[in-house]
């Protein structure tokens, strides 16, 4: 047994809420993630038995999105915007700074495990460009000689 | 008059339920129930000419009148307003979510017992957090004074309000690649028709609008047809939320009468282009909007007159290139999205969009070939509308035909000199 037994109730719960128990594969797959940080095989099994989907089905779903991840991530995850109006305002040099002091590359993850750096689409603050997230966190009018100061609040 | 964004505070809280409330708020909700058939609705709205906010601008009482109505049609009906806010260059809805969410809910509320929906769902994607609280907080307590729930103000009809949050995908902002989204499956598309008024979530009948249109609902209902088409300064009825940004002097997003041309937003508002540099061309409203130049500045930015320039009103979030950006790198910037946000569910879209990035990666590295821009072209067109399932490839296909046609030069001399000749200007 991968999940707990107030995680089996909490997606069953959800589940019984929604109109089909499928709808609820989203927030049980973030359920899973919140705690993990990732979705692991065995866990992602579980939550497709309590759903009545084949693991096929429930995978499908889950690396359809870019915020679901079914593979281990750092302690905190960078998103970057890398978008139209984030890329007029100089994305790449803020990413490549924030590269080098977070020492994760580009879609990995840093040898101390503290940081995953990731590229996200537009995160809809262009009049802010350029935008990051950590965490659950917004940075606006980053820049690559800042990128520092802003990971120093994340130990 | 900014009936959209007068209320939001400027210290950049949400607008709290007292506020709202003592400002009018809730009162169109009851105006329509107490005084008003859900049809009486419907027609009030198409008499305002209010067009979707969210890219289409197609006709939003038009829409609802699509649901089918009496007492044999099928139930449950849903209402879903799509706040996927994710085309790049695009921030309007964000405002509208984080600085009042009651607006929205009660317009959702209106459109909801128009379409005699017992369930609506907001469709909000993850990255939004701020509003997610706000949303989560505002439809508490919305409850908990009675407009949301059981029986509402005594009328008999019920609605049971939901906050689905997305996890990043720009298919899921695509009309029935979110209905299979809110269904737990893939946000693939589906073939049209049967559309979503008739055949939508579950098989049920289905409205889908975005939150920038369902925002002005209440105000519809509250002031009238006739006070809503004032507003506009054209041919399009309301007020809209219009944006810039690129290197402009001050990038914002202000709420201006439909109609204001695209140099009032940009010099005006904007403050024009950023010290010691010159407008080539902007993106009207976000990435799957054609190009337009420097020259046709004086564009009334509505739907229709958008179009006849050649290029869509789309968000009406416009992104500004400057002429120290290389335009075949903002291309690829965009192409790049495009085809990594591809579904993979149909062909042309799947590899066209790959192909496309791919060519414009060799061009803007200078290992591009002539014959690649003539490619470009014909990958273009064999994107229009009819050869894929949904709007996403159509739309990848707009800036990239556009910005053939207007920076052609760039494209070749990229070919010529076998390099980007902006990489040293913006090194500098």
């Amino acid at each position: 047994m991968s999940l707990t037994k107030e995680e089996r109730q909490a997606i069953a719960q959800e589940a019984a809420r929604m109109p089909s128990p499928r709808a609820a594969c989203l927030d049980a797959l973030r359920l899973v993630q919140e705690r993990r940080g990732h979705v692991p095989d065995d866990a992602l099994r579980e939550v497709a038995s309590i759903l009545g989907m084949s693991e096929a089905e429930l995978d499908a779903v889950a690396t359809f999105y870019n915020l679901i991840f079914r593979r281990p991530v750092g302690r905190h995850v960078v998103l970057v915007c890398e978008s139209v109006s984030c890329w007029i305002m100089g994305c790449e040099r803020l990413r490549e700074a924030l590269s080098r002091a977070s020492g994760a590359p580009r879609g990995g993850t840093s040898p101390d495990g503290r940081f995953t750096l990731l590229p996200i689409q537009c995160l809809g603050d262009c009049d802010h460009a350029p935008a990051l997230m950590v965490d659950e966190d917004l940075h606006r009018e980053a820049t690559p000689e800042g990128a520092a100061s802003i990971l120093a609040r994340y130990p | 008059m900014k009936p959209l964004t007068g209320l939001i505070p400027r210290s950049g809280d949400a607008l709290p339920l007292a506020d709202y409330a003592a400002a009018g708020g809730y009162q169109a909700v009851r105006k329509a129930l107490g005084e008003m058939t859900p049809s009486e609705i419907i027609q009030v709205v198409k008499d305002s000419g209010l067009r979707g906010r969210g890219g289409a601008g197609f006709g939003t009482g038009l829409k609802w009148s699509f649901v089918p109505a009496g007492p044999d049609a099928p139930r449950p009906r849903h209402l879903v307003a799509n706040a996927d806010e994710m085309e790049p260059g695009t921030f309007k809805d964000r405002l509208l979510l984080e600085g009042n969410p009651h607006q929205l809910l009660e317009g959702m509320i209106l459109a909801s017992y128009a379409i005699q929906a017992e369930h609506a769902w907001i469709f909000l994607r993850w990255e939004y957090r701020l509003a997610a609280r706000r949303l989560r907080a505002a439809i508490a307590e919305a409850a908990a004074a009675g407009w949301l729930g059981r029986d509402i103000l005594g009328s008999g009809w019920s609605l049971d309000l939901r906050l689905h949050v997305s996890a990043g995908r720009y298919m899921c902002g695509e009309e029935t690649g979110l209905l299979n989204a809110l269904e737990g499956r893939r946000a693939t598309p589906r073939a049209k028709p049967p559309f979503p008024q008739a055949s939508g979530l579950w098989g049920r009948p289905t409205v889908v609008q975005n939150v920038e249109t369902l925002c002005n609902i209440p105000h519809i209902v509250a002031r009238g047809p006739a006070w809503f088409r004032s507003l506009g300064r054209g041919a399009d009825a309301g007020t809209k939320l219009y944006g810039a940004s690129g290197k402009v002097r001050r990038p914002g997003l202000w709420e201006l009468p439909m109609g204001v041309t695209a140099r009032e937003v940009i010099e005006g508002h904007a403050g024009g282009m950023r010290e010691g540099l010159r407008l080539r061309g902007f993106l009207p409203g976000g990435a799957s909007t054609d190009f337009l130049s420097a020259g046709q500045l004086d564009v009334a930015m509505e739907f229709d007159a958008v179009a006849l320039a050649g290029s869509r009103l789309g968000t009406g979030t416009i992104v500004a290139l400057d002429d120290r950006t290389c335009p075949v790198g903002m291309v690829l910037n965009l192409e790049t999205f495009f085809a990594q946000e591809s579904c993979g569910w149909c062909t042309p879209c799947r590899e066209g969009l790959r192909w496309a990035a791919d060519l414009l990666s060799a061009l803007e590295s200078g290992h591009g070939r002539p014959e690649d821009v003539e490619t470009l072209a014909e990958l273009a067109a064999s994107l229009a509308p009819g050869s894929t399932y949904c709007a996403l490839a159509p739309g990848a296909a707009e800036p990239l035909q556009s910005a053939l046609l207007l920076f052609g030069d760039d494209f070749r001399r990229h070919v010529t000199d076998g390099r980007c000749p902006y990489s040293l200007r913006a090194a500098a």
